[in-house]
């Protein structure tokens, strides 16, 4: 007669057959989501998932910080409206003189029939956590869908420039930050116009500004702002300092490496910019021609 | 060769609500606003390495996998990272656990900094293959201090399952 094993000795598959399904399944996920990204919605899920577990761990900095806050001792108070009192006066006259050029500037659009600006207000967010995966650098603020961040705005903080948003979650947005390895953003050197795109170059503090010929006009000390054509980031945000500029016979393109100038990584306020102009799309004999080169940045921004 | 002479305890059975609970928390440490995780101990790794030489047959490698999953959404890490080097890790700490258990606690630790090293070194590789910037050997400092934690987490995990140390008379054993 044919009998059961008692219920004791049921253990289902063995571990090693176990453990390789999951491997396998935790392989397949990791491609989907390097390669070719289609594990977000399953990250959606499981952020959502993660959120008040994340609440909880978040609580006690946050308690922390206000009791912090709440006993800042007076004499630094003052201090910081001492100095916040200057920068507004140093700031003035720019401010005023602001509103008469954006209405100079609505006329002369309205001459010209050019498309308006979008007026969208931009978000003000605070840094939840940072610098969480220790493979990249980003950061997660915490406006997202629900507050209208959406893909692809561009971050800063008083400075200049300290990302680009690039993944919306319901209530959390993730916000890579230009120093991130091979992140590229397009720029132009402020003092002769000279156009270029500066990467992060993956130590997590200093960018580089590839892809200049050796005898390319950039000095240290040359401000670089975003030059918009990317049509992500607005023309004329400052997003970096040149430090050091390297040339030499046997090089064929210079080194270059600048310094972000705004505070990366180490902000608690950003602001989060609706987005500039929407370009007009390419012409189409040169769709072709760009895709490629288009793809790879994007991937690369991601 | 003369064998240790060792005092062992009689646990009681182990509550998974108890497993429940220490992994909960071991999470909510990891998801803990750090600004920086390197040189931070990988305490979820640490109780699943434990539960896994303890229990093996609780712990399973689904769980693990599945609060890998968790810490790969929370921590903005690759999809599956976390999910691949925990279920390695329930799998080698579960085909040691008859070894390690024979061990006293000191040797015992050495084993599990293996583990932990071997499972931080997997997610290393694997953001490296991804594209990733090498996080500095800082990194495997965490392992370190987690492993240095186990005869703390021997002591702490276990204490539910220990009996009162009094005689009782009534008692059989």
């Amino acid at each position: 007669m044919h009998q059961q094993p008692p219920a004791f000795f049921h253990r289902g598959p063995a571990p090693l057959a176990r453990v390789t399904f999951f491997a396998v399944l935790s392989i397949l996920l990791m491609v989907l989501d390097a390669r070719f990204r289609y594990a977000e919605p399953l990250r959606q899920v499981l952020a959502l998932a993660a959120y008040p577990i994340q609440q909880v761990a978040t609580a006690p900095v946050v308690a922390f910080r206000g009791i912090s806050d709440f006993f800042a001792s007076r004499r630094a108070l003052q201090r910081e409206n001492e100095t916040l009192r200057t920068e507004q006066l140093r700031t003035a006259p720019e401010i005023l003189t602001l509103e008469a050029l954006k209405a100079e500037n609505d006329v002369l659009r309205d001459t010209l029939a050019a498309k308006a600006k979008l007026a969208e207000p931009s978000i003000f967010a605070e840094v939840v956590y940072a610098g969480r995966d220790p493979f990249s650098r980003k950061v997660m603020v915490d406006k997202g869908a629900q507050q209208g961040v959406r893909l692809g705005q561009p971050v800063i903080d008083a400075h200049g420039v300290i990302g680009q948003v690039t993944r919306v979650h319901p209530l959390l947005a993730e916000v890579t930050l230009i120093v991130e390895k091979d992140h590229a953003v397009p720029v132009q050197v402020v003092r002769n116009g000279l156009r270029g795109v500066v990467y992060g170059s993956g130590d997590g503090a200093t960018l580089e500004l590839r892809h200049l010929a050796a005898n390319a006009e950039v000095e240290p000390g040359d401000l670089l702002v975003t030059s918009g054509i990317d049509g992500v980031y607005p023309r004329g945000l400052p997003v970096a300092k040149v430090v050091e500029v390297e040339r030499g016979s046997t090089l064929a393109f210079a080194n270059i490496v600048c310094q972000p100038v705004a505070d990366v990584g180490r902000n608690r306020q950003v602001l989060v910019l609706n987005r500039g102009e929407e370009l007009p799309p390419p012409p189409a004999a040169e769709v072709a021609t760009k895709k490629p080169v288009k793809a790879k940045r994007q991937r690369r921004v991601e | 060769m003369q064998i240790a002479e060792r005092r062992e305890h009689i646990l009681l059975p182990v509550k998974v609500s108890f497993i429940a609970l220490t992994l909960l928390v071991a999470l909510l440490f990891n998801l803990a606003p750090w600004p920086d995780l390197r040189g931070v101990p990988d305490m979820l790794a640490l109780v699943i390495a434990f539960w896994s030489i303890h229990q093996p047959r609780k712990m399973g490698i689904a769980i693990p996998w599945a609060l890998g999953l968790v810490m790969d959404a929370g921590n903005g890490a690759l999809i599956g990272q976390h999910a691949f080097a925990y279920a390695i890790l329930a799998f080698g700490a579960q085909t040691l656990h008859r070894r390690i258990l024979w061990f006293p606690l000191w040797p015992q630790t050495l084993h599990v900094l293996v583990l932990l090293l071997a499972t931080q070194a997997l997610m290393v590789a694997v953001r490296l293959l991804a594209g990733g910037t090498f996080p500095g050997w800082s990194f495997f400092a965490g392992s370190v201090i987690a492993a240095a934690l186990w005869p703390a987490a021997t002591h702490a995990l276990l204490a539910p399952q220990r009996r009162p140390e009094t005689v009782d008379e009534n008692r059989p054993i």
